[in-house]
């Protein structure tokens, strides 16, 4: 015996399209919305060029026969020992060593993209690790953490940063740890207070009723729900990265010479912007391409995931 | 007076004495409480094999914390719970586990028992994989006859939740619940967030699946009218413990604590002149804090008949003068037949 | 109230001793020779010793952490090896630098940002909203030395090419001083950090306006007859500005701490700049110092700021 409700016709009747009952969860519409939308394609269609770019750049290094560390001191430089502008031999122009820049700043796109998007990996997962933990588990564990993220977000990031690294050495695996750690505590702070409020939820009560224990509820119930805004602040945390790791660069504290990087790039470029222009100009645009594209992608994924501005939402019944 | 037919003497689930009390504030580093809320004070019921026992009180009678309690949801402050024989009050969640499959429960809100990010199929079939009853083929197929079974269409099995309405909702949340085939299932304002129109569906459905499954439900509600039509006997809660319980016929005819009076006297009636007629009892003063109940009958801060002794003397639950067993009242000067307590309010009339 | 107060400030107090500890461990963990450093590079290894016995780094660890906790607590912060001053008095000549920069780019960017923030919250969706927002992508985006290349290329270079030497490019002068040299050397830092900075703000005042522009008491104000900058200003403004002031507490401490890029740029001996080189010159009780006072504003300045909502909200008041 069955009580078929109402709105069962016209659902029955849709589910009679072949295919038509796969149902669209909150990932599928989100990905929809993120598809249709023009500054989230751009953004990635950049990121993705960018990527490509820095992939190939030993391709690129071939193909114009120029290294990255290569120093031309008879052809890129002038007489007087200043870099040369952009020209047929030397695509972006060439820098204070007489080395090719275009060359120079595809490595260095390696650099920046590597430590950018390991370094939030890493912070993600340490942060999502400890939010969950702290949210889900409550009592002293959460305590303990909670206080630790606090702390953690207490300190003088840049100013530790720069003691860190003088004192281990400044190398790759150096900055990106650098920059996860200071990067975690912001993750595992908003995944607490995600957790803690989805712990609350009626559904999370209903697998306890149907006997679940704490992993199976931490992963099916909880992780997914929080995703969402992680994704976010991940995406967004990306570019602070790639902007941290160019700052240590600039300072001279990232991955040592004679590695090409952004920051270093311009770092050096100092004291020549007077009379080399490209200099400075082109590992800038490099650098705020890239992290424009990044902030613009993260608020296209936001808006993707948490459309609020006038959505009508579904009423009771049936 | 007649029983209805399925219901038996055996007592499937006992609460005794069941106390639980949230801490309020803490201390320095996180430590003692200073002060509790008492939700549940001492409540004692039992719940015979086949029938529909209500639980009605307002909010922040308790109602829903001893819900949970009764399904161990939460831990008990004191008292015992026993379901079919097995005191289940102090066992870990692991030690809990067996007996969930036989204590089920519903929830109020259809938009927010079911997860977002998971399909009704699998959320359907969750107790069976939790418990390793079934898994591929035959759990989808038992969970697709579950949805049959509830009114759902099985081809939707791979459906989110969002993609229902409320009413089909809630069906998915009773065949979650009856996905293990228990014997007692707690149904926590089941229908209270759905419109009219669809409460008389879902009550239905409930009915059918009590008679064809022999469930047992504990239904807990705030509204009156809803208990009315399902139950077999009612228990009104007031701020943490029973006022009255009685087989539900006799409660609605001859409520004898005056709260219930007074809460009868509100509830709607279809008939304009039998309306106006009536006179509602109107209670002075909100519901005090549970934090700090008030000493004797907790009642008698908002009571038309409080005496001196209503205010040292906490009334026990038992039956009183004229009334069977079956129905006890914690009331000292429980109302008598023919009393108008409207007068002794102030009325509207 | 009380407790909550002390708990808060016992937790910054631990939190400054693990900090400063953890640069104490750090500096001895690390290959280090500072005593060389000040001797010079040809200095004799008879030399180095005595200038490491000088110095007190031959002494047990412990012993120097005591010694370093005792005269900690008596507000002693050492002396610098460096320069052979006291750490104190080195970071109190450079905050008035540090200040200056952080609280004059604070008020440029709140005008700015609240300003451009409000414009956008009172018309949604139109060509100031979506300008305002690529603006704010756009400074999010540059890290802050960019900006201040920019602005040196732009204001000083090519003005300087045509013969206007409005902007220098560096340097500072103080205010007691010269207080329109101050002013004119300041500028572009100025700007430098408000650029940076100003966009965030204008982002977390729209939305906080669109909110509190959606509540009920401002539909009534509107019902009254106010006018529309009244019913803004006077009564939206005051609630959605909460959010923006806690930010800015935190902002403003972390800033005092030492803007030690911006201060690299310019060529401003503040405390970043005094930061950068204490670590360079391994110069421990520098580094400490300077470390433990910038944690020292943040602390301080999220007391504030948990003091300061629990004040405002009395709901917010922990119990």
């Amino acid at each position: 015996m069955t009580v078929t409700a109402p709105g069962q016709a016209a659902a029955d009747a849709a589910a009679a399209r072949p295919g038509a009952v796969q149902g669209r969860g909150p990932w599928q519409l989100a990905w929809e919305r993120l598809r249709r939308d023009p500054v989230a394609v751009a953004s990635a269609v950049t990121l993705v060029v960018i990527a490509v770019a820095a992939v190939a750049a030993p391709v690129v290094a071939h193909a114009v026969g120029h290294g990255p560390d290569d120093q031309y001191s008879d052809i890129g430089l002038t007489p007087a020992g200043l870099p040369v502008g952009p020209s047929r031999t030397f695509l972006l122009g060439t820098d204070n060593l007489g080395r090719d820049l275009l060359v120079r700043i595809l490595y260095g796109a390696r650099i920046s993209l590597l430590v950018g998007v390991l370094a939030t990996l890493l912070a993600t997962v340490a942060g999502v690790v400890v939010g969950l933990a702290a949210g889900y588990l409550g009592g002293v564990v959460d305590v303990v953490l909670a206080r630790f993220m606090d702390m953690v977000l207490s300190f003088p990031y840049l100013l530790l940063a720069i003691a860190l690294v003088s004192v281990f050495g400044s190398s790759l695996t150096i900055s990106m740890l650098v920059i996860a750690f200071f990067s975690w505590a912001a993750i595992g702070r908003v995944v607490r207070g995600q957790a803690l409020s989805i712990r609350e939820k009626e559904y999370v009560e209903a697998s306890w009723s149907v006997g679940s224990g704490a992993l199976r509820v931490m992963f099916v119930d909880i992780l997914p729900n929080l995703l969402a805004p992680v994704l976010v602040l991940a995406t967004l945390l990306v570019p602070a990265a790639i902007v941290f790791e160019a700052t240590l660069s600039f300072l001279g504290l990232g991955v040592p010479p004679p590695t090409p990087t952004w920051g270093g790039m311009l770092s050096d470029s100092l004291a020549f912007y007077q009379v080399a222009w490209w200099f400075p100009l082109f590992p800038g645009l490099a650098l705020l391409a890239t992290t424009l594209a990044f902030n613009l992608l993260g608020d296209s994924v936001r808006d993707a995931l948490d459309p609020t501005a006038g959505r009508v939402t579904e009423g009771g019944g049936g | 007076m007649t029983r209805r037919a399925g219901v038996s003497d055996e007592v499937l689930l006992r609460l005794d004495g069941v106390v639980k009390h949230f801490p309020v504030g803490h201390g320095l580093f996180g430590g003692r409480d200073a002060d509790a809320v008492h939700a549940v004070d001492g409540v004692s019921l039992e719940v015979h094999r086949g029938e529909t026992l209500g639980l009605v009180g307002e909010t922040g009678s308790g109602k829903s914390t001893l819900a949970r309690c009764a399904t161990r949801l939460h831990t008990l402050t004191a008292g015992r719970v026993v379901f079919d024989g097995h005191d289940i009050s102090t066992l870990s969640r692991s030690e809990l586990r067996p007996y969930r499959r036989q204590l089920q429960m519903v929830f109020q809100d259809p938009y927010g028992s079911l997860n977002p990010h998971r399909r009704v199929g699998s959320i359907i079939g969750d107790p069976l994989a939790v418990h390793g009853v079934a898994a591929g083929g035959p759990r989808r197929r038992r969970v697709q006859e579950l949805m049959e079974l509830v009114g759902l269409n099985p081809e939707h099995y791979n459906r989110f939740p969002a993609e229902f309405s409320g009413g089909q909702r809630q069906r998915v949340g009773v065949a979650r619940a009856l996905a293990l085939r228990p014997r007692l299932i707690v149904c926590d304002e089941p229908v209270s967030a759905l419109d009219v129109s669809i409460r008389a569906q879902i009550l239905n459905l409930l009915a059918d699946l009590q008679r064809e499954l022999d469930l047992t439900y504990l239904f807990i509600s705030h509204d009156l009218s809803v208990v009315r039509q399902v139950s077999d006997r009612v228990a009104v809660m007031y701020l943490g413990k029973l006022a009255e319980v009685a087989p539900a016929a006799e409660l609605y005819s001859r409520p004898r604590h005056p709260y219930v009076a007074a809460l009868l006297s509100a509830v709607p009636v279809a008939d304009p002149d039998l309306a106006d007629r009536r006179e509602r009892i109107i209670l002075a003063g909100d519901p005090p804090s549970p934090i700090h109940p008030p000493a004797g009958c907790r009642f008698h801060p908002r009571c038309p008949k409080a005496r001196p002794r209503c205010l040292e003397v906490e009334p026990p639950l038992v039956p009183r003068a004229g009334d069977g067993a079956a129905h006890p009242t914690a009331c000292h000067f429980p109302v008598e037949p023919g009393e108008n307590l409207a007068r002794e309010a102030g009325s509207a009339a | 109230m009380v407790r909550f107060l002390v708990r808060r400030v016992l937790f910054g107090l631990l939190v400054l001793w693990i900090v400063s500890g953890a640069v104490f461990v750090l500096f001895f963990v690390a290959p280090h020779d500072p005593a060389r450093l000040i001797a010079g590079r040809l200095a004799t290894p008879q030399t180095v010793a005595l200038v490491n016995h000088r110095l007190g780094l031959d002494r047990p660890l412990p012993d120097q952490y005591a010694s370093f906790i005792w005269r900690l607590l008596h507000g002693d912060l050492g002396y610098s090896y460096y320069s052979s001053a006291p750490v104190r008095q080195l970071l109190a000549s450079r905050l008035p630098v540090t200040a200056s920069l952080a609280l004059g780019g604070a008020v440029l960017w709140l005008v700015a940002g609240i300003g451009l923030g409000v414009a956008a919250a009172r018309r949604p969706r139109s060509l100031v909203d979506r300008g305002g927002a690529v603006l704010m992508l756009a400074g999010l985006s540059m890290p802050t030395f960019l900006v201040g290349l920019l602005l040196i290329y732009f204001l000083f270079f090519r003005l300087h090419l045509v013969g206007i030497t409005v902007f220098p490019p560096g340097g500072y002068v103080p205010l007691t001083q010269d207080p329109a040299g101050w002013a004119q050397h300041l500028v572009l830092p100025w700007v430098t950090l408000a650029a940076v900075t100003a966009a965030t703000y204008s982002r977390l005042t729209r939305s906080s306006m669109l909110e509190v522009l959606g509540e009920d008491y401002i539909r009534t104000a509107r019902s009254k007859g106010l006018s529309e900058d009244r019913v803004v200003y006077r009564h939206g403004l005051r609630s959605a500005l909460t959010p923006v002031v806690t930010l800015l507490g935190i902002d403003l401490a972390t800033l005092l701490g030492g803007v030690i890029v911006t201060e690299q740029v310019f060529g401003l001996p503040g405390l970043g700049q005094l930061a950068w080189q204490s670590v360079t010159t391994q110069d421990l009780p520098l580094i400490i110092g300077t470390v433990l006072v910038a944690s020292a504003f943040i602390v301080v300045a999220n007391l504030l700021v948990d003091l300061g909502y629990a004040l405002l909200d009395p709901r917010v008041r922990p119990s």
